[in-house]
């Protein structure tokens, strides 16, 4: 039965059809994954590397005061992003699902809130110097208006200037995930509850956010992993001030210190899977893929 | 159906409100640096305009300050176009075959998966040093493409899965009774049902692999890609020519979604028509 419902009846069909993608993945992600594994194994003098089998990386890496610091900096990141991404990409997708009509408008809207996706990142962060700057727009606004005497320096090149450039790059990875959920919710369930004297907020507590919740868990891992992968933005928008786990691996390769820098993102890639899993623990995503 | 929501109260001017703010601050950004792209000879970083002149986009190809500004947009829109191609093939096959249960198909979907949260950068370490190990040469059209590739195929792959979902295969069986070879069924009646969701997948093939940064960073070699020459001069370039290039690389982008978007509203145009004919 289910051999006739695809497009071709040979068995061998599907692993020649899959053949491609699979020797791309294994390739360029299976194999190396299991290359940064076994560097973190290997010793290094800061001019090349030598094969061997060593636990001085991770040694050294886990009993470095600066990787927790550098990790709980990371988390922090991670975490003051997911909530304001999640509070606007929430928000967004409730106005665009329940209060959005017409579904030519509602298509359009959402298509607004994910063209940037398409476009760089670099460019949207660079995007934020002109307005958060010393003389930008945002402090020349501020003078004029009386509210600093001088213009403030904590806007660009500071934590606010990361956080808010993470929340301007990867909202978009909560809405579209939280939309598609929200969009697949039953309006006469909403209706029932409303008929049954539930008020505004009950509804909204009890109805709609837990119908929402493998959006919101999908979002919360696109944008924890997204930040907690950055090495770029945290650069160049605390001005060299704040670091990050990744951002402090890109130092160290820089230096060629492969070894280390692989023994700390294998720390890394725990640390994420981990996460990750708690996330699926609590929402079940798959069950939401194949619907 | 939604009567009771037919009035619109204050939580919809609220929310509305809410949401052309997050407009606001997802483009408006974007909106000041391609003005202040076009300031004056004598301009700066940030406001006032001093005069307006199209004078950095000449400077970006004129001037040898920038680096190789023209060869690597050439090599990211040639990676894009082939990052485009392997994709939509690599992704329309493997979501076919997805639709049956084979051996292996859990782990490369996990594996997929694990593709898109692995920090980019720490993938290019792992494809550099893969290369190095078995001796190959770092290049862009191979290595970087990899390292695109290792990007574009799980999005690809997860819109092939939402394309398919919607997908009735009866039409295949219909064509196969009627005695129609499996690679007949694929051109005459997969494809084209298929082909706006193919056309998405494109998208994505060529925009994400055109912007790629951290992946292409250690895996290009010698020569580098438009993105990477960009973040060189996020901090070596202090004049507006950096707010040029921003506008040239974020205009073609819009272009290629443009282009993308048009095609996909034409394709269900013609086939809303083909239905109000036949009925």
């Amino acid at each position: 039965m289910s051999g006739r419902s695809s497009g071709s009846s040979s068995p061998v069909a599907p692993y020649l059809q899959v053949a491609p993608l699979a020797i791309v993945m294994i390739a360029m992600v299976g194999i190396p994954l299991a290359t940064v594994v076994l560097l973190s194994f290997w010793e290094s003098d800061g001019i090349s590397i030598y094969p061997a089998f060593t636990l001085a990386n991770y040694r050294e890496v886990l009993t470095s005061p600066v990787t927790l610091s550098l990790f709980l900096k990371t988390l922090q990141y991670a975490a003051i992003t997911l909530v304001c991404t999640a509070l606007i990409g929430f928000t967004c997708s409730y106005f665009l699902v329940f209060h959005v009509r017409d579904l030519k408008w509602q298509i359009g809207l959402f298509l607004l809130c994910t063209i940037p996706f398409w476009t760089s990142n670099i460019i949207r962060m660079v995007s934020w110097i002109p307005f958060l700057g010393r003389e930008g727009l945002f402090n020349g606004f501020l003078v004029q208006m009386g509210l600093t005497s001088a213009p403030l320096d904590v806007l660009l090149y500071s934590d606010f200037a990361v956080i808010l450039t993470y929340v301007h790059l990867y909202t978009l990875f909560m809405i579209v995930p939280v939309f598609n959920s929200m969009a697949k919710i039953d309006p006469n369930l909403v209706e029932a509850a409303r008929d049954a004297g539930a008020r505004p907020w009950q509804i909204l507590c009890y109805v709609i956010i837990p119908l929402t919740k493998t959006g919101l868990a999908l979002g919360t891992i696109f944008v924890v992993t997204l930040v907690m992968g950055d090495f770029f933005v945290v650069r160049v928008m605390s001005g060299g001030q704040s670091a990050s786990v990744v951002s402090a691996m890109k130092n160290e390769i820089d230096q060629l210190y492969y070894p280390q820098a692989s023994a700390m993102a294998v720390l890394l890639i725990m640390v994420v899977l981990l996460m990750v899993s708690a996330v699926l623990r609590i929402v079940d995503i798959r069950s939401e893929l194949a619907r | 159906m939604a009567h009771a929501s037919t009035r619109r109260g204050p939580a919809f001017y609220f929310l509305a409100a809410f949401f052309a703010l997050f407009v606001a601050f997802l483009y408006g950004p974007m909106l000041i640096i391609f003005l202040l792209s076009f300031q004056g000879t004598s301009g700066g970083l940030t406001f006032p305009m001093r005069g307006v002149s199209t004078h950095w986009f000449v400077d970006l190809w004129s001037s040898s300050r920038y680096g190789d500004l023209g060869g690597a947009f050439s090599r990211s829109v040639i990676l894009g176009v082939l990052s485009m191609l392997i994709t939509a093939a690599c992704c329309l096959f493997a979501g076919l075959a997805f639709r049956r249960k084979f051996w292996g198909a859990g782990p490369l979907f996990y594996l997929s998966i694990v593709s898109l949260v692995v920090p980019g950068i720490l993938l290019g370490l792992g494809i550099s040093q893969f290369f190095q190990l078995l001796g190959f040469q770092l290049h862009w059209w191979l290595s970087a493409l990899g390292a695109h590739l290792s990007w574009t195929l799980p999005f690809g792959l997860l819109i092939m899965f939402a394309v398919l979902n919607r997908f009735d295969s009866s039409w295949e069986e219909a064509a196969r009774d009627a005695g129609a070879r499996p690679a007949q069924i694929l051109a005459y009646i997969t494809v084209p049902i298929l082909f706006p969701g193919l056309i998405a997948v494109a998208l994505f093939g060529f925009t994400l692999s055109y912007d790629e940064y951290p992946r292409s960073l250690l895996t290009v070699g010698g020569l580098n890609t438009l993105p990477i020459e960009i973040s060189n001069m996020t901090t070596n370039v202090t004049t507006p020519a950096l707010y040029a290039i921003g506008t040239v690389t974020s205009a073609i982008s819009f272009l290629v979604i443009a282009i993308a978007f048009i095609a996909i509203a034409i394709i269900q145009k013609n086939r809303a028509r083909a239905r109000g004919e036949k009925a």
